[in-house]
């Protein structure tokens, strides 16, 4: 089994820029869910500098808009504007490429789910977008990755380009789990003692960006606590956007690809699958949820860096 | 929706045309009349909306060209017309043999060029005129080709005169394209109209790229058993990129581009994740002077160095060979009916037209004279560039394309402009008659073979004669009836 590497290299990150922009989606829509309780105008704004920092674009959005944070803007910023390579728009244009640039290797139904959802993007103005319609854009967002991935697993052949594609899945969302836990659970953390209900709310906000919230009720049926939280979001290997189950998944696909040159990778890729499968969160939040998501993001990207080595990029011998 | 007939009632100045449905005299050709039954049923309405369908399939699905001059990665479509072209099966048979004729003395010729020039030898065609082309490619002397076969794959472009009046406009050896809209517009059709394909006995054009995976395979190197093949592309940004992927798809093989072969040792390689694997088979879709930057243009990123030692080693098989342009260039074009002669010893089939070679003093005087009545073309020009359609031009224009001609003459050929049949053709103001063309695939393997018909160009203003998709040109499904 095997394939062109520039044509895995394309798979692999058609998948990332799909699954970047449904993540994307999820986090502006719990900021803007956030946003609605009872809040300080300055607490509203550390909301969404820490959105933006999280996800590496907080300069960029200085320098375009300069040092005052408006929500409105910044969610354009996020969203929909081209000029920010970070925004959904930009993820799904990328994602579009990639797989433009592959379409013969894709079935036509995913090619078409990909194409056509870029065609519908152009129609999207999110400057005349009121509240109501933002959620829907996100939701619609969410929609179409939940498309692709539905497409791609029920028309895809099972085989080295399947792999690839769900490696890009993976990381990313395991990348994008991890960013999201980080920024949130900090900002709750952090925040000004209200009641329990507030805290519910932004919890429950937390949970619902990550689909989590069912999840969580029939797992614990008890009330919500920030350690569970982490748990579900880190160490549950049956909840399928937590740390554990993306890395599981990364594991069994490497795996499968695995060719001279990646023990390496598949090394240290079943080191930190298995440091999740074994792990306590008991442990995780006693040298603090915030370095260890930090180290986590490291690792995983140190993971997808060996792939690209490993796999996809061009070699002569 | 009134018959399809009583609208495509050529009016006078129309009568001089052969129209594809109805004669002068206004009669349905007979191998129409299938079709009109159904067509005239059929309400504005729906055909209006099954076109709006059709536009829209064929942006989902990505089917379309990229312009060169616009914007970087601009998609537009190619516009399809839902009224089919149709040809009788007696009158594709003919065409069918002259273009077997015709590829097999093609093929003949350039490998005698690269080998023995014996028609040169013979003085049947000048040889300055061969080897001061700059489509020969001397690196080609000498070197043996799978088969003796150049030109696997030729894109005859074909117009209509009259009755049984073919004649071949360019013979298109290098990389000629269409072929995917030849098979995207039969799904179309079939997919618009069921109903049509129920009544009427069209031959099938869907497995091309079978025909040409098979084509591809009979010209591996010799000793290969289970030939690797790959499809080799500028790249997405290329106007025919959708083209090169699709073939890719049918054929299930890969789809590569310069950056993902190399060669070692005489031998071309694509990089796989699971390190180097063996190419035996490169059915390109670069020009020559790209293919290699070691051996001809330095500056390109598209191919790949070192293949072409691999390929006069005889370890791959690049498809069509390099070289083949010295029998397509328009200065060659009046010389193919020595050639069918020469090598096969038959009077040809299909008409060449009558063409003024310009470096010619007499063929210069006569053209400059009658600029208004003919149709000049650049000896190297292609896509519909560069021409001058006299009829269909104002007289600054003709002053202007003048000058052009007295400051080089030898890159120019004139031809007088053909009355190219009809054929109607929905546009915004209703049903009405617009020129078409054919350009039919010819493989050339172990035998010659094709699908029946081929891509039917067709010039969507009224009155103009260029059917190039970069120049508002759009296309029709092509019938050829089954007896």
């Amino acid at each position: 089994m095997s394939m062109l590497s520039r044509t895995a290299d394309h798979l692999y990150w058609m998948a990332r820029y799909i699954e970047r922009a449904e993540n994307l989606a999820r986090m502006l829509d719990v900021n803007n869910r956030m946003q609605l309780l009872p809040q300080s105008e300055r607490e509203v704004e550390r909301l969404w500098r820490e959105t933006l920092d999280s996800v590496g674009v907080l300069e960029s959005y200085f320098n375009a808009h300069g040092e005052k944070l408006v929500p409105a803007e910044v969610v354009h910023f996020m969203a929909l504007d081209r000029n920010n390579p970070g925004s959904i728009y930009s993820c799904l244009r990328s994602a579009r490429e990639n797989a433009h640039a592959v379409r013969g290797t894709l079935t036509s139904e995913l090619w078409e789910t990909i194409n056509a959802t870029w065609l519908s993007l152009q129609s999207y103005d999110i400057g005349q977008m009121g509240a109501d319609e933002l959620d829907a854009f996100f939701e619609w967002v969410k929609l179409r990755s939940h498309q692709f991935r539905g497409v791609s697993f029920a028309t895809m052949m099972r085989d080295e380009a399947n792999c690839f594609l769900r490696l890009g899945t993976f990381i990313e969302r395991a990348d994008n789990t991890a960013r999201i836990l980080d920024v949130k659970y900090n900002f709750i953390a952090e925040a000004p003692r209200r009641d329990d209900a507030g805290e519910y709310y932004q919890w429950s906000a937390l949970l619902h960006s990550v689909s989590a919230f069912e999840i969580y009720r029939k797992v614990y049926r008890d009330q919500i606590t920030p350690s569970r939280v982490a748990e579900l979001l880190v160490l549950r290997n049956d909840m399928p956007r937590s740390l554990a189950y993306c890395t599981d998944e990364m594991l069994a696909f490497l795996d499968q690809v695995a060719n001279t040159r990646s023990q390496e990778t598949q090394r240290r890729a079943g080191e930190l699958a298995a440091s999740l499968r074994y792990g306590r969160i008991e442990d995780v939040l006693e040298s603090g949820l915030h370095q260890y998501l930090t180290k986590f993001i490291t690792r995983i990207n140190d993971v997808g860096n060996r792939i690209a080595t490993d796999f996809l990029m061009p070699v002569t011998a | 929706m009134a018959p399809i007939q009583a609208q495509t009632q050529a009016s006078p100045a129309q009568a001089r045309f052969y129209d594809e449905m109805n004669s002068a005299s206004g009669e349905l050709r007979a191998h129409y009349q299938g079709y009109v039954d159904w067509f005239d049923g059929m309400s504005a309405e729906r055909m209006t909306r099954k076109r709006q369908e059709a536009d829209a399939l064929f942006r989902r699905s990505g089917i379309t060209f990229a312009v060169y001059g616009d914007e970087a990665g601009a998609e537009r479509l190619i516009p399809f017309d839902v009224i089919p072209r149709i040809i009788p099966s007696h009158e594709w048979l003919a065409l069918a043999d002259g273009l077997r004729q015709r590829v097999k003395a093609l093929n003949a010729f350039i490998h005698d060029i690269y080998h023995g020039q014996e028609i040169l030898k013979a003085g049947r065609i000048p040889a300055e005129q061969v080897i001061s082309n700059a489509q020969y490619r001397p690196e080609m002397q000498g070197v043996d080709v799978p088969n003796n076969i150049y030109a696997a794959i030729a894109g005859v472009d074909i117009v209509r005169a009259g009755a049984g009046e073919f004649y071949v406009l360019e013979d298109n050896l290098r990389v000629p394209s269409g072929v995917s809209y030849m098979v995207e517009n039969r799904k179309m059709m079939m997919r618009l109209f069921p109903e049509l394909f129920a009544r009427n006995r069209v031959a099938p054009v869907e497995h091309y790229p079978d025909l040409l995976l098979d084509t591809l395979r009979a010209v591996a190197p010799k000793g290969v058993l289970d030939p690797v093949v790959v499809v080799l592309t500028p790249g997405s940004f290329n106007s025919a990129y959708f083209e090169h992927a699709f073939l890719a798809q049918q054929m299930g093989v890969e789809l590569v581009e310069g950056q993902d072969l190399f060669v070692r040792d005489e031998q071309v390689f694509m990089r796989t994740t699971q390190g180097p694997q063996r190419v035996d088979v490169i059915y390109r879709r670069i020009d020559d002077d790209f293919l290699d930057p070691l051996a001809f243009r330095p500056d390109s990123m598209l191919g790949v160095p070192g293949i072409l030692s691999a390929y006069r080693a005889g370890n791959v098989t690049i498809s069509n060979a390099v070289g083949t342009g010295v029998a397509d260039d328009k200065s060659i074009y009046p010389y193919v009916g020595e050639m069918v002669r020469f090598y096969l010893g038959e009077e040809p089939i299909l008409n060449n037209v009558p063409t003024y070679m310009l470096r010619k003093p007499e063929d210069l005087a006569y053209t400059l004279e009658h600029l208004p009545e003919l149709v000049v073309k650049e000896v190297h020009g292609a896509g519909g560039y560069g021409m001058l359609v006299g009829p269909a031009s104002t007289k600054a224009e003709i002053e202007d394309f003048r000058l052009r001609i007295l400051a080089s003459p030898e890159k120019y050929i004139a031809q007088p402009t053909l009355s190219l049949s009809t054929c109607p053709t929905f546009v915004d103001a209703g049903i009405a008659p617009r020129h078409i063309d054919l350009r039919p695939f010819v493989l050339s393997g172990n035998e010659v073979r094709f699908v029946p018909g081929g891509l039917t160009r067709v010039a969507l203003k009224e009155g103009s004669l260029v059917v190039n998709s970069s120049q508002g040109g759009g296309t029709k499904d092509t019938w050829v009836m089954e007896n």
